[in-house]
């Protein structure tokens, strides 16, 4: 069973990081811009199949990765005018788009539920930038170690941290955590919000879509489920790594990389039900569901209950 | 410098809730002038100086800043021109961020903002230096939240940021009436020494009818939607408070008005 687990470790590790990619961008949406953004169920999955659909017909597979993201902005780009310029609340806008999205992957995928990369073609193999193939071929000591995804992948989420942290500390990124923190101040110091919104949706579902491509290329396939519940677990990711790292993590480079660490915690978690368990793993969303809603509430409850707290001590006094 | 003529602004029209908040405002501010606003609850004080920022369009009439015709820009284009204080310490600045990071945004107000670096170092020394002037240590905590500070320390803060970028127009909106006596008469202090220090056209509301008198150069008094009184120079400067409240019955034409007014 134990053995099961460590064998199992490497691989999980690997999908934390590649979903982490993604709770970066919930993270700019959540914690940054103060919406939820329910989008990222839908453009995750087109992140995704749009890989998979031009990497499969040759194209290069930066360029491939490029486009997927382009594609994802663009979800985040309708889910915001629908918010700044129709007026309708953030989070019924991200519902919007994600169920129009459905439709949209499916006819990406030339109205095909899934869509996978040949990857019994060696050629076509190797030119993959993670692969699960690639964890059991370095642990055989068939690739060099660089190619294992945890090593591609963990490249990957630094370089998005640094670039994030270098666009969040300058102009236009500090009217952005502005226009989070404080929409009245923001307009009164000159920034216009509804741009604002706009920019960060786009950043932030241009990342999730790149998980999601990440994540195409690391299953070899995305179907029209792969985005189902993505929320859910972006969101895990960011309380579980606000939850173990708040303390010692101030610096914003290392919030976003505790939210990283907070994807590939929860991986580890999962992993670790399903090896030590004998449950079904249908039943992991429920529990996924169920975990983060007492992480949401557990903030709320403290709140009420240091309020009932001063309230006693300060009419004792009295 | 603020040309306001004949304003008007209706919430709700056509139910039950109707409100004619402003009903036909004209108001011309020179430069330099430092008006205060006094007037009951409801009488329009805070719709005009919010149809004057651009917080929602006005119904009819224009408004001229400068040589600014603003009456139909959105408010994030207006803040080019006008610094504002809001009643609520909580409205003016960003809670999450640092005192430097909030400052430096106050100091890109109207300009583009682009990819250069949000703050840097020489700015830190200039605010070090500007938020000595409040006199609040806040020059020591230039990386310290604003959700830390207090309702006062914020007041103040928002109005250096107001004030950072010299503003053709200030928009005061009851900025010291949430907080305590010691400490608005603080802020109120602050506010006088940069108004005069940067000779700044000045709109400031107020409940309080003393500090009406005793601040700026100009007072107008506003009920139901309109101006009503309208005093500067010398006689404002001999004014008192009875002979304030007088002078309101007197246009109004009504005697009860002197309660509301003075337990408002």
């Amino acid at each position: 069973m134990f053995a099961n687990f460590l064998n199992a470790l490497p691989g999980a590790v690997s999908q934390g990081l590649i979903w982490g990619i993604m709770a970066i961008g919930v993270y700019i949406t959540y914690r940054i811009l103060d919406l939820s953004d329910l989008t990222v169920d839908g453009s995750i999955c087109t992140g995704g199949v749009t890989f998979v659909v031009l990497f499969s017909s040759g194209m290069n597979i930066w360029l491939a990765m490029l486009i997927a993201m382009v594609a994802g902005a663009l979800t985040g780009l309708v889910t915001g005018l629908l918010h700044t310029l129709c007026g309708i609340p953030a989070i019924l806008a991200g519902i919007l788009t994600q169920l129009g999205l459905w439709s949209v992957n499916l006819a990406i995928m030339g109205m095909k539920a899934n869509v996978s990369i040949n990857v019994i073609d060696k050629e076509m193999l190797n030119k993959l930038l993670v692969s699960l193939r690639f964890v059991q071929d370095v642990a055989k000591g068939d690739r060099p170690f660089w190619q294992h995804p945890i090593f591609v992948v963990g490249v990957f989420t630094l370089v998005i941290i640094a670039a994030l942290y270098w666009f969040f500390g300058r102009e236009v990124g500090c009217g952005l955590r502005a226009t989070g923190s404080n929409p009245n101040m923001a307009r009164a110091q000159g920034i216009n919000t509804d741009v604002n919104k706009v920019i960060g949706l786009m950043l932030a579902n241009a990342l999730v879509a790149l998980s999601g491509a990440l994540l195409a290329q690391y299953q070899s396939y995305a179907d029209i489920n792969m985005g189902r519940g993505a929320i859910v677990i972006g969101l895990a990711a960011v309380i579980i790594g606000e939850v173990v790292f708040s303390k010692i993590f101030r610096n914003f480079a290392l919030k976003l990389l505790a939210v990283s660490i907070g994807a590939i915690i929860y991986y580890v978690v999962i992993q670790a039900v399903l090896s030590f368990t004998s449950i079904n793993s249908n039943y992991l969303k429920l529990i996924s569901a169920v975990v983060v809603a007492i992480f949401l509430a557990v903030p709320y409850w403290k709140g009420k209950y240091t309020h009932v707290k001063v309230t006693k001590g300060g009419s004792s006094h009295a | 410098m603020l040309e306001i003529k004949n304003i008007f602004k209706t919430f709700n029209a056509g139910t039950v809730n109707e409100k004619q908040a402003l009903r036909g405002v004209s108001l011309s501010i020179a430069d330099g002038e430092f008006v205060t606003v006094i007037g009951g609850n409801g009488a329009g004080k805070s719709t005009l100086m919010n149809a004057v920022a651009g917080t929602y369009p006005v119904d009819e009439g224009s408004i001229v800043i400068g040589d600014v015709d603003v009456t139909h820009l959105p408010e994030h284009k207006r803040a080019k021109y006008i610094g504002r204080v809001f009643q609520d310490p909580m409205m003016g600045t960003a809670a999450t961020m640092q005192i430097e990071e909030n400052l430096a945004l106050a100091k890109r107000r109207g300009k583009r903002r682009t990819l250069r670096i949000g703050i840097s170092k020489a700015e830190r020394e200039e605010y070090r230096e500007l938020l000595k002037i409040l006199d609040l240590g806040l020059e020591d905590r230039l990386t310290a939240k604003v959700g830390l500070l207090s309702g006062g320390q914020r007041q103040a803060l928002t109005l250096l940021m107001a004030s950072l970028v010299r503003p053709k127009l200030l928009l005061l909106d009851e900025h010291t009436a949430a907080l305590d006596p010691k400490t608005a008469a603080k802020v109120l202090e602050a506010t006088q020494k940069i108004v005069e220090r940067d000779n700044l056209t000045t709109l400031m509301i107020t409940h309080n009818m003393k500090d009406a008198i005793t601040y700026g150069n100009r007072l107008i008094m506003m009920y139901e939607g309109r101006i009503v009184i309208d005093v500067s120079g010398e006689e404002k400067k001999n004014l008192t408070v009875p002979q304030l409240l007088e002078l309101f019955s007197k246009v109004s034409g009504s005697d009860e008005a002197d309660d509301k007014l003075l337990l408002s």
